[in-house]
């Protein structure tokens, strides 16, 4: 049993709080034991079984080892310009500025990623750029990035922490940690600070506080309330949604990925990485919609590649928003996915394609991605095309987080304002932060966003340490700590007790198909209408719900109710975003606003809870800025997006490299000079 | 008639329950594509027996369901599996029941969960890392060569699951064996050009009867791999190195 920080007490060693196991709470606790500071480290499974694993394809890194001319600066250009310019751009310069070196730390840290015949790392195409920048570890490069990690974070397990004058403090270990534990919130003082942590043993149903100098939130996306996704069963979004009902600002909610390619199952979706499109595959339809035939057979006159087709500079390679879309035209309004005679419907269903590329490559390069394509389906993909739909992926949306910019227009790298929430002390980083990807994420940014995020989370933690005034261990009122914990364990034992007729199961099943159906590729405002009155109806139906399981322990009936609350908040907050925003960009497409409106647009959606009293809904009060304070200094940031390193320009896929300006640049610069030197 | 799935579940309050160790029989909708996982997830919704008694619904673990993560390892007709992958067309063609029951080799939880931490534990105990110097910017990792990878990347994919345990006979409540996972992880990280240079850390270790002595060779462990990891080429590869350091070590002497 691990020990008990404020109960039986080591009131010796002063700890930060990392909620979260995936990639980017792992580098975040690896940032801060390097740093000299100890941590407990909580997570809802065991931190190997973290939704990281699904990351299939790779990380981008602008390396350039093909001799393409890809930077950072291009890197920076493209991720912005595939964000549809709302992502704020000193972090994104910082992320790929840093990426190189991290991939590097990755492979250090042992990760098997793919090589040249040289011995040098391989890096492979993805969407929305021309250049080879994705590292890969096979087609597992999630799971191999954060065994890495973990393997690091296991090390720090067995290490003393030491004192100032460097001997050891016995029995006290750098990292704690506390898996198989639900977040339930935040413990805030009188003054408002986050001071630790409420959360709750899943085997023993135990709820705890736990005092932290700092609390880091690592905990990932919210897919799960679209029900089916790509998403693990885990994430439900709900250690975000319960801050933000405590008061952090929830940005650009509305901002939802749905990634073009993934497998229709019965309970979940799974992801054919954009890497399967990297490699050479291609996406088609036959060109009669009515033809019977077997995809294999199918000659390649009869077939249409309709992503080739309509943009000739980025094929298959489109950013996801733009692929997404034209398959569910595909499928949905021109009725044209794949036909199935058993059936006699075109299902909703397009052929991609891997067979006219070698076995052997995709063996090395594409296994781990085929194997569930062969064990889920029962299809052999090496020689049949795969059949896929889009499929809800990721959100670029979450909790707001604040960044100091430095001269070169990058991050201050220590800053105690990088991944700051507006609530003192309380952090974010990772899927669960807004920060890096604005309106649309590229392929491959998100495993370098999470690691990124934790080297920009942990130094920032550091520094909030170091300069505290007045401890959480210690200095603060143990009252603080069992209030909180007092109004967890009251709110679980109603729960409980709840013996209404609402089967929680079957009302997340009714949220997430109205989320999934009306508020993910195409978005109507009187539609949206209706799935808020929805929301509202389930929220209301929530509180009747009867609790499936009242065992004392490894109970996951109650907690499913607290997750399914949380939901409702999330979706809320998702469905009203999209509401508000009158325009499209990126991820967020509205047919009757067809355009990107910059004029009134380029903004963040800054979401704050406001609780409903009794049988009224909760509701949400958006504001243009955010005021807050670190040690009493007040910091003020409004809604306006920071575009100065790249100047905000229409999309335009069609036309090869109209995402990389610098590149061409660059190119032109050294044609000038290779002109100049044969001149002279 | 509409189709179903029948499944026969053992169950178990918690570890210290014994008496209420029971089979619960369900039956639920059929649905294309199904797996065991979303038969689970249908009981849920409307948790009753065959017996029609309404009971609470059955406790599993799961995350990833697309045999990534490990998590929803547990025994499916007998045979130790991820049940993410246990697509209800294939182990049951013509209806016949699917019985579920937990792992045997590990503490029980409840129903269908077991406590997997002591190979969490073991991990440590053979120092399953690279001796990092820091995170900080120190160049490029050492090169490596195609073969190198392919010869790791395989061994790096073991998602700490369990079945290599369950199936080996030499796991058992008698013997301190390690088993297959982590005899691996020790071959893995004396591949890697950084790993080598503690690799006779690592294999002190896994001396002796509760390390690499401890493999009985039935081979069960490579049978059920669900990532098909050449884990009796691993004991073996171990087995052969800490032979060649005793015997150094003796030399020296």
């Amino acid at each position: 049993m691990p020990a008990k920080p404020n109960g039986k007490g080591s009131e010796k060693v002063r700890r930060v709080i990392v909620v979260g196991g995936g990639l980017a709470g792992l580098m975040t606790v690896i940032k801060l034991c390097e740093a000299g500071v100890p941590v407990d480290l909580f997570s809802l499974v065991p931190v190997k079984r973290s939704h990281s694993v699904c990351a299939q394809g790779g990380i981008n890194a602008s390396v350039n080892t093909k001799g393409e001319g890809d930077s950072p600066a291009v890197h920076l250009e493209e991720t912005v310009y595939g964000g549809d310019f709302l992502a704020n751009q000193p972090p994104v310069k910082g992320m790929a500025d840093a990426a190189p070196g991290i991939v590097f730390m990755l492979d250090r840290m042992g990760v098997p990623f793919n090589r040249t015949a040289e011995g040098l790392l391989d890096f492979r195409r993805f969407g929305g750029t021309l250049f080879h920048r994705t590292a890969f570890a096979g087609a597992t490069t999630g799971q191999q990035l954060l065994y890495a990690l973990d393997e690091q974070v296991r090390r720090y397990e067995t290490l003393d922490v030491e004192d100032s004058k460097g001997s050891v403090i016995r029995g006290e270990k750098m990292v704690r940690k506390f898996e198989l534990w639900d977040f339930l919130s935040i413990v805030r003082d009188d003054d408002g600070v986050a001071r630790g942590i409420v959360a709750q043993d899943l085997k023993s149903m135990e709820i705890e506080a736990f005092s932290g100098e700092a609390v880091c939130l690592a905990t990932g996306g919210c897919g799960i309330v679209f029900g089916r996704s790509t998403n693990s069963v885990i994430n439900t979004g709900t250690a975000a949604a319960a801050v933000y009902r405590q008061g952090a600002c929830y940005a650009n909610g509305e901002f939802i990925q749905v990634h073009p390619t993934a497998i229709p199952g019965a309970d979940k979706l799974r992801l054919i990485s954009e890497s399967a499109r990297g490699e050479g595959g291609r996406v088609w339809v036959p060109r009669d919609p009515r033809d019977a035939r077997k995809g294999r057979e199918i000659p390649e006159k009869d077939r249409e590649y309709f992503l080739e087709e309509k943009y000739p500079g980025y094929g298959n390679l489109v950013p996801r928003d733009i692929a997404a879309r034209e398959l569910f035209k595909k499928c949905f309004h021109e009725k044209r996915g794949v036909y199935d005679p058993k059936t006699k419907k075109n299902e909703n269903e397009v052929y991609l394609d891997l067979t006219h590329m070698p076995e052997e490559m995709l063996r090395k390069k594409l296994a781990g991605i085929l194997e569930i394509y062969e064990k889920f389906v029962g299809e052999d993909p090496y020689t049949n095309p795969m059949r896929v739909f889009p499929a809800v992926h990721y959100s670029m949306g979450g909790l707001w987080v604040d960044f100091e910019r430095s001269h070169s227009g990058s991050l201050v790298i220590g800053s105690p304002r990088n991944q700051a929430t507006n609530i003192e002390g309380l952090y974010a980083c990772g899927e669960c932060d807004y920060q890096y990807h604005g309106a649309n994420r590229l392929g491959a940014n998100s495993l370098l966003s999470c690691i990124y995020g934790g080297m920009a989370a942990g130094p920032a933690i550091a520094t909030y340490v170091k300069n505290m005034r007045k401890a959480s261990t210690g200095d603060t009122s143990k009252s603080v700590f069992e209030a909180a914990r007092k109004r967890e364990e009251d709110h679980y034992k109603s729960i409980l007790d709840m013996e209404g007729d609402e089967n929680p199961y079957v009302l997340h099943q009714e949220l997430a198909e109205t989320m999934l159906r009306d508020c993910t590729i195409e978005r109507d405002n009187g539609v949206l209408d209706k799935v808020i009155e929805k929301i509202d109806d389930i929220e209301l139906r929530a509180r009747k719900c009867g609790v499936t399981d009242q065992a004392t322990h490894a109970n996951q009936g109650a907690p499913f109710i607290r997750h399914l609350f949380n939901m409702v908040v999330i979706a809320r907050v998702i469905a009203q975003g999209a509401r508000n925003r009158d325009e499209s960009r990126g991820a967020h497409f509205k047919p009757a606003f067809e355009k990107r409106d910059d004029k009134n647009w380029l903004r963040t959606t800054l979401a704050m809870h406001e609780a409903g009293e009794g049988n009224q809904n909760n509701s949400i009060k958006y504001v243009r800025g955010i005021d807050y304070s670190i040690h009493g200094a007040p910091m003020h940031a409004s809604d306006a997006v920071d575009v100065s390193l790249v100047t905000p320009r229409v999309r335009k896929y069609e036309t090869a490299g109209a995402a990389s300006e610098t590149a061409k640049k660059s190119d032109d610069h050294e044609d000038e000079k290779s002109e100049n030197r044969a001149e002279a | 008639m509409e189709r179903t799935v029948k499944l026969k579940i053992r169950r178990q309050d918690g570890p210290h329950r014994p008496e209420t160790r029971r089979w619960e029989e369900f039956v639920v909708p059929w649905q294309p594509r199904m797996n065991v996982i979303s038969a689970l997830m249908e009981i849920r919704k409307n948790p009753v027996t065959t017996k029609g008694e309404k009971v609470a619904p059955v406790v599993w673990e799961s995350v990833c369901l697309e045999e990534v993560c490990g998590s929803c390892t547990m025994l499916v007709n007998g045979k130790v599996r991820q049940s993410c992958t246990a697509l209800v067309d294939a182990i049951s063609p013509h209806g016949e029941t699917i019985t579920l029951e937990p792992m045997s080799k590990f503490p029980l939880v409840r129903d269908l969960v077991v406590d997997r931490s002591r190979m969490f534990g073991d991990l440590k105990k053979v120092h399953a890392w690279i001796q990092l110097d820091g995170t900080h910017e120190l160049g490029p990792g050492p090169r490596q060569s195609q073969e190198n990878q392919e010869e790791a990347y395989p061994l790096s994919r073991c998602m700490t699951c369990g079945c290599c345990l369950e199936a080996c006979p030499q796991i058992n409540d008698s013997s301190g064996f390690v088993g297959p996972a982590a005899l691996n992880q020790v071959r893995l990280f004396n591949l890697h050009p950084s790993g080598k240079l503690h690799a006779s850390e690592r294999l002190e270790t896994v001396m002796g009867e509760d390390g690499v002595a401890g493999c009985g060779k039935a081979q069960n462990c490579v049978e059920v791999c669900p990532k098909e990891i050449p884990l009796v080429d691993s004991i073996a590869s171990v087995a052969r190195q800490t032979t060649k350091q005793m015997l150094f070590k003796w030399l020296l002497k």
